[in-house]
């Protein structure tokens, strides 16, 4: 196993996450797809920790920290979706252009 | 420690990494493109197992399990639950993707950061090897560097998930206008 294969699968799904971000209307989906770029850091992360055989297992303990705060990005994404929702009965990303200039 | 592209189809380890990789594309993908979103979040579950099954390969067995439990066991259900809430149409929809005004930029840009990104990484790590010899981590060694060296961002992390907690309360809570503040 190289390490490049795990990072240059990191780097196809952040880019598909980013295709994602910048082409849902819907804001769970859009969510969805930050999911996805955060797997793919997730996985960078874990693949550079055993390839430096760290003592610390800094890679390991820093994905789990993201996993956590990940976590609770959803818990309140999908509150403040669902105060949006509940304003403008719409979940759609276009229609959000109260703070536009 | 270098690799050739022949030497590396000659291992076994590279075929399960093929194996659980094209899955976790191919389910990355659904979840950025499918019309129903319903499955968009189900094949969310897909790329989710591949990057544990992935860990797990790399002999982070802790990590792993955290993914398949705190992901698939918790956060899919809050994306179902605010699909049904929010109530997004069921069924199969164009309306939850922009049209292609949008989406040929945003392919472009895409594959210009994988291209350029990919090709950074083959430079500068192309053929370096995963040492074989690694056993998987265990979870006790991981416990003592959280509980010593990392203990205060740990703390902190406890902190983020009680205030998401409580804001989440606060913020979804319907505010009755009887109820003195």
């Amino acid at each position: 196993m190289t390490i490049a294969q795990f990072v240059i699968l990191g780097t196809a799904l952040f880019s598909i996450g980013l295709y994602g971000v910048i082409t849902r209307r819907n804001a769970v989906l859009v969510l969805a797809s930050v999911e996805v770029m955060l797997a793919a850091v997730n996985i960078n992360l874990v693949a550079f920790d055993v390839y430096l055989a760290d003592q610390l297992y800094a890679g390991q303990i820093f994905t789990l920290f993201i996993i956590a705060v990940a976590a609770a990005e959803v818990g309140i994404g999908l509150a403040i979706i669902l105060m949006i929702f509940r304003n403008r009965h719409d979940a759609d990303v276009d229609e959000l252009d109260l703070m536009r200039y | 420690m270098h690799v050739s592209f022949e030497q590396w189809l000659t291992e076994v380890a590279n075929y399960v990494f093929l194996a659980l990789a094209i899955p976790t594309l191919v389910g990355a993908w659904m979840v950025v493109t499918s019309t129903n979103i319903v499955r968009a979040v189900l094949y969310l579950v897909v790329t989710l197992a591949g990057s544990a099954a992935l860990f797990i390969m790399l002999g982070a067995e802790f990590v792993g399990w955290t993914v398949v439990l705190v992901y698939i066991g918790a956060v899919i259900i809050l994306f179902l639950i605010g699909i049904m809430i929010t109530r997004a149409p069921l069924g199969s929809h164009e309306e939850l993707s922009h049209p292609a005004t949008v989406k040929i930029p945003a392919a472009l840009l895409s594959i210009v950061l994988f291209t350029v990104v990919a090709w950074a990484v083959a430079d500068a790590f192309g053929g370096l090897i995963i040492p074989p010899d690694v056993g998987a981590t265990r979870t006790g060694q991981l416990a003592e560097v959280i509980f010593q060296r990392f203990v205060i961002p740990f703390e902190v992390v406890s902190l983020v998930l009680l205030s998401a907690l409580v804001g989440g309360i606060a913020l979804a809570r319907k505010d009755d206008p009887e109820e003195p503040a």
